[in-house]
């Protein structure tokens, strides 16, 4: 079985981003980035798939601009197989990622497709439910345990009043909470190896995709701060500010 | 203009989220038609009949909506689409399952989680975990909308007079399959909809701990609420997860005890009216937010609060 798992490049989760003077957008020079956490969790979840005998190969896709590749090498340094960067300057929404990654599974014919349930940056949780639309494949977000048996995968989901469990037809595509497994860290000859495994470069355009503006940024701002309060020095004075002042018990 | 808003409901009730979403979407302006797909839902649409300010009741009763699984879902919505400018509904863990799918099937951008109506296309929606606000304005002719709850008031539940109409259509696509749930029952407040919640963290130190924070809670009639360390390291389930991950929640008083306030978490809890920690180590980011510190250790300062409350 193929798998495809799509990698996005953001901020590291470690740091604060600021916002630029001017509003524009958020200041992005000199900051730290990183595999996006949950797609970091998408990388291990096919690597397991593939240590279990179940998948044969894991093609690992990435769209940006040329720094996207360092984190093609670390997926590849983890297990991934081989790469498929699309470069491109612009950071394109949702729908036109789903749209490339539609094209690409045209092209890999992939039984799964994994990816982060949402990235750290724009916090949208859209990719995966648009490529599954526009695929017209089956979908199971937010998963936190996957098997696949035969032509299914079961997925178990987390939900807001817990956990769910769909069984859906492969090709199918799923995307990746948290807790789904814990990713393992990169050794070093790994790491060396990953930097001879194929890594093919391509554009929007050799995929027929021309990107569609659909939401302007108009904007960015830092939100309103919240004020430290004060320390207190016991129970009994907690109990009386809540009743006495904030009035809240 | 005229909008269609998704219920939100387990098949018998309302789910009061939908209300801050009918509140984002009388914003807009225009009438507001709301849709109530699942099975055996009768009682949800007679809800949604009252509530202010809606003009029509969609009702899909069929059993292939039962589970609201986003395949079946998504066409439907995209089946009545045709007729609404926006297409709007609370982000809750269904939404988010099926919106990106209307988006994509009608060819537009999603607009996820706004918290703000600025006009009829623009809108404000956190980014970065809630570290930036961004001002986003939709170009497409048809806005897909999920709202973040707890950043608008809740619209009136009676009052309303709405006519229901029956959509009959049934979009039974096949390919995902419900096999089973589990879904968490609890006495306490629905954490979303509480006034009060009080979250613990990985100092608990384990699930038998976590009574200590739920005595607490009844006595305060709080919604219990964790950090995701408690809820990775198995002291209580993932539903109870607040954060950039979990559930966003504004309640008048949010309590964190033995958490170190991370931005994740900070994303899902720093727009509560009144905020208290109580940790030991008096350099914990989560007094930066905190109106109120206690700098103690937990296992003596719950069972005090519970005696003393
Ligand atoms: C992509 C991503 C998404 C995330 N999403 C979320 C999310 O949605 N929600 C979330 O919460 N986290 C989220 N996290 C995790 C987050 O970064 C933190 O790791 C997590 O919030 C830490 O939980 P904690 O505060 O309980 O644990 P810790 O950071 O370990 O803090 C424990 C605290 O307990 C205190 N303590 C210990 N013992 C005692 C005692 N006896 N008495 C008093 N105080 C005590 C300690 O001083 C410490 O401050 C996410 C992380 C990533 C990478």
């Amino acid at each position: 079985m193929k798998i495809i798992v799509s990698v996005k490049r953001v901020i590291d989760y470690n740091v604060k981003v600021r916002v630029k003077s001017d509003n524009s957008d958020v200041d992005l020079s000199n900051v730290k980035m990183a595999l996006n956490p949950f797609c970091e969790i998408a990388v291990e979840e096919a690597i397991r798939l593939k240590e279990a005998g179940i998948a044969s190969e894991i093609v690992v896709v990435s769209i940006g601009p040329n720094a996207v590749q360092e984190q093609l090498r670390t997926a590849m340094a983890l297990g991934a197989d081989r790469a498929i960067h699309i470069e491109t300057d612009s950071q394109p929404e949702p729908l036109n990622v789903a749209k490339l990654l539609a094209k690409v599974m045209e092209v890999e014919a992939p039984e799964l497709v994994i990816l982060g349930k949402q990235s750290i940056d724009s916090d949208n949780n859209q990719v995966g439910q648009m490529l599954a639309a526009l695929t017209r494949r089956p979908q199971g977000t937010f998963a936190s345990k996957v098997t696949v048996e035969g032509g299914d995968v079961l997925v178990t989901r987390e939900v807001d009043g817990g956990l769910r469990t769909l069984s859906l037809t492969l090709p199918a595509i799923v995307t990746t909470d948290l807790r789904l497994n814990e990713p393992r860290y990169a050794k070093l000859p790994d790491i060396m190896k990953a930097k001879r495994k194929p890594l093919e470069v391509k554009t929007p355009a050799d995929f027929g995709v021309e990107f569609k503006q659909h939401i302007s940024q108009l904007k960015v701002e830092t939100p309103a701060q919240r004020q430290a309060g004060i320390k207190l020095d016991s129970v009994d004075a907690l109990i009386d500010k809540l009743k006495n002042e904030a009035k809240v018990i | 203009m005229s909008i269609l808003l998704i219920a939100e409901h387990d098949n018998s009730t309302l789910n009061p989220a939908t209300l801050s979403a009918v509140t984002a979407a009388s914003q807009l302006g225009g009438d507001i038609s709301i849709l109530v797909a699942g099975s055996g839902c009768q009682s949800v649409a007679d809800e949604a009949a009252q509530v202010m300010g809606i003009s029509k009741v969609l009702l899909a009763d069929n059993a292939c909506y039962e589970k609201g699984l986003a395949e079946n879902l998504s066409v439907l919505i995209v089946e009545l689409a045709a007729d609404y400018n926006h297409i709007i509904a609370a982000a809750s863990s269904t939404i988010k399952d099926t919106m990106p799918r209307v988006a994509a099937l009608l060819d537009v951008g999603q607009l996820s989680e706004i918290v703000a109506v600025e006009s009829a296309d623009t809108f404000k929606r956190p980014i970065y975990a809630g570290n930036a606000i961004a001002t986003v304005q939709s170009l497409d002719t048809v806005k897909v909308i999920t709202v973040r709850a707890s950043a608008f008031e809740k619209a009136k539940a009676e009052g309303g007079n709405a006519n229901t109409e029956v959509v009959d259509v049934v979009f039974d696509i096949g390919g995902s399959r419900f096999v089973s749930e589990e879904l968490v029952k609890s006495g306490r407040p629905e954490l979303t909809a509480a006034s009060t919640v009080i979250s613990g963290g990985r100092g608990l130190g384990s699930a038998e701990n976590f009574s200590l924070l739920e005595k607490v809670a009844d006595k305060l009639g709080a919604a219990v609420g964790a950090s995701r360390a408690a809820v990775d390291a198995g002291f209580v389930s993932n539903d109870l997860q607040v954060g950039q991950t979990g559930k966003i929640v504004a309640p008048e008083l949010y309590i964190a005890v033995g958490i170190s306030g991370a931005i994740q978490h900070l994303a899902g809890m720093k727009e509560s009216k009144v905020i208290v920690a109580i940790n030991k180590d008096g350099e914990a980011p989560i007094f930066q937010v905190a109106d109120y510190g206690l700098v103690g250790d937990l296992f003596e300062v719950l069972p005090e609060l519970e005696t003393k409350l």
